[in-house]
């Protein structure tokens, strides 16, 4: 039996690169020894894309994309969701998983990048890495945007309406520009079809080609470590590194750890608050979209808030230009800037564990300014809230303009030859 | 791209034709996708100009009919309404109404053809939101003690005067877009096409 198995292994091995690409990413991938908590969320990042990828599929076998009035004068769209609660076998959990599972992508996510800003990880030789993770985070946001509109309730509708008028602000192409976008004179049937086919096709495979992407040049690079040193310096005879362990079976049995441990609470949200106090689903969308009444408060959902209030923060006109369309170039560097951090860090050392106290001054405030605006985003804005985003937008940019200075002039801590542990 | 003796020029310039041709081909085979996604003929059709009948609508009243799928404003104005827009002209950033937000006819202190009707897009010019009507003047209205009367949108805080000028450093930058409109008889006024005839 075992010989044939291992005849047939061969047979394969011969047409297909199967033993081989076992051995590259994880049999024989070596990953430093040290991984922490921080490493947890690379792999969960993949595990809620492959949970939000199968719920989508189930989800699309009863969504309807209409926006037009069914019998009882309710859009088919919004009434599909509605069955897909109350009618379809367990429909509610497989709806819950994915829009809680949107959350959870992106408390992942956000996560992952703090870590990469904080063991260095997107510095040389880690830049395309941390590019094409860039990349896949704005493919994300695009993704959560065009599911968002999908259940046609207020907040789909008007959340739309905004940022499709983003790009009406882009002067001479705008106003041509968002009619394209819409393929109509408003938001309406037009649009919600093309974003059902951007959020079921076109977005999900652009993100699975750049997670590819992203492993194929972690692993051809190696994993960086939060010492922020290359465990490839030191290798032992045979041309492994000394302070490198298989990834499989060694962190493949972490991960599972922290799959089960972020499963746990996932279910706690999932089956006892899956609208989160309206912070996963709004309260707002419980009602069908209506062209004519704008709820009395909009915000975006959680994930979007931090760059919401930038584009709200910039009030002022300049040159010949709205400010409308400032916010939007504001809310988009806030974004874009995020790019150029494995150029932006002069330190002679990568990680924080090595980093001096400017530097860790630094991050706190960025951290503080984050989620201060985060949090803003999610109000109604008042003069003194608008001011208070105003300042915390200039420091979130001071953080990334002022890197290559600060981090210059930071006194850090030799780096150890070997991992610390 | 240079051509020395090592190379076979010949051959080196059939590839960059194929290539050009190949590209330009890829270009203009993406012209009908592209287009497929412009308004198509029926959105365009529905965008027709709309009919309303205003002999029930009474002084300080106001009502919301639809257009291209966008609300559209229609009120009548009180005489204190009308009054409250001379107050208010050194705070709004567009008082003369210089940017084309509204017709030639209605480029005027009331921004309206008749004084008293005022029809406008309710639409901010900020991200397309629909601000709500906000008639009530001073604190009652929850805005602050000086208020004239006017519309505040939700979303952004944007506030606007009773002829949907924009109030100076508001998110929003221009005053709110008053469509072509003319009346067909003194209670019947038709939206989309203007007093000159011109189609929105």
């Amino acid at each position: 039996m075992k010989a044939k198995l291992t005849a047939l292994l061969g047979w394969v091995d011969a047409r297909f690169p199967l033993t081989s690409s076992w051995k590259t990413h994880l049999a024989e991938y070596y990953t430093p020894k040290n991984f922490n908590f921080w490493y947890f969320f690379g792999s969960l990042a993949i595990f809620v894309l492959v949970l939000q990828v199968l719920t989508g599929i189930f989800l699309t076998m009863h969504y309807k994309p209409d926006a037009s009035l069914n019998a009882s004068g309710v859009p088919v769209a919004f009434a599909s969701v509605e069955y897909i609660m109350r009618d379809v076998s367990w429909g509610w959990l497989i709806r819950y998983m994915h829009s809680t599972g949107a959350s959870a992508f992106f408390l992942v996510i956000y996560l992952h990048m703090f870590r990469g800003l904080l063991y260095g990880s997107s510095r040389k030789p880690r830049e395309l890495i941390w590019l094409v993770g860039m990349f896949i985070y704005l493919a994300l946001m695009a993704e959560a945007f065009f599911g968002y509109l999908l259940p046609w309730g207020q907040m789909s509708f008007w959340g739309a309406q905004v940022i499709v008028n983003l790009f009406s602000t882009i002067p001479l192409i705008g106003p041509d520009l968002s009619l394209w976008l819409r393929g109509d004179f408003v938001v309406g049937d037009a649009t919600l079809n093309r974003f059902f086919a951007f959020h079921v096709i076109l977005v999900p495979l652009v993100l699975l080609g750049l997670v590819a992407v992203h492993v194929l040049a972690l692993h051809a690079v190696g994993s960086n470590n939060p010492d922020g040193i290359e465990i490839k310096k030191n290798k032992d005879a045979n041309g492994i590194p000394l302070d490198g362990i298989p990834f499989h079976p060694y962190y493949t049995v972490k991960d599972i750890v922290g799959v089960v441990v972020f499963l746990s609470a996932f279910s706690i949200i999932l089956f006892f608050m899956p609208e989160f106090g309206g912070y996963f689903l709004e309260s707002n969308n419980f009602y069908p979209a209506d062209p004519l009444v704008t709820p009395p408060h909009i915000a975006p959902v959680w994930y979007f808030t931090p760059f919401y209030s930038m584009l709200r923060a910039v009030t002022i006109n300049f040159f010949w230009i709205d400010a409308k369309f400032w916010g939007v170039v504001t809310m988009g560097a806030g974004t874009l800037i995020l790019l150029f951090l494995p150029w932006l860090d002069r330190s002679p050392v990568k990680s924080i564990r090595y980093k001096g106290p400017i530097f860790k001054t630094a991050v706190a405030i960025f951290v503080i300014c984050f989620l201060v605006l985060g949090y803003l985003g999610l109000l109604a804005p008042t003069p003194l809230r608008t001011l208070v985003s105003q300042i915390c937008t200039v420091l979130y940019f001071a953080f990334f303009l002022l890197m290559p200075i600060y981090s210059k002039l930071d006194k850090c801590k030799p780096e150890p030859e070997r991992l610390s542990g | 791209m240079g051509c020395d003796d090592k190379v076979d020029c010949g051959r080196r310039r059939l590839v960059l034709a194929t290539a050009t041709v190949g590209g330009v081909t890829g270009i203009v085979a993406a012209v009908p996708f592209v287009a497929s996604m412009l308004p198509s003929e029926r959105a365009k059709s529905a965008g027709a100009p709309v009919e309303v009948d205003i002999s029930k609508l009474t002084p300080g009243q106001i009502i919301t009919v639809e257009w291209r799928g966008k609300p559209v404003w229609i009120v009548n104005r009180t005489k204190e309404m009308l009054d409250s827009l001379k107050k208010v002209a050194d705070k709004v950033s567009d008082p003369n109404s210089d940017k084309q937000m509204q017709p030639e006819y209605c480029k005027n202190e009331t921004r309206s053809i008749k004084p008293e009707i005022f029809v406008a897009v309710g639409i901010c010019t900020h991200l397309g939101c629909s601000p709500t009507d906000k008639f009530k003047t001073g604190a009652e209205s929850g805005i602050d003690a000086d208020w004239q009367g006017g519309f505040l949108c939700p979303c952004h805080g944007s506030t606007f005067d009773l002829a949907g000028r924009v109030y100076k450093n508001k998110p929003a930058p221009d005053n709110l877009e008053v469509p072509a409109h003319k009346y067909l008889s003194d209670s019947k006024i038709v939206i989309g096409i203007g007093q000159d005839g011109k189609a929105a």
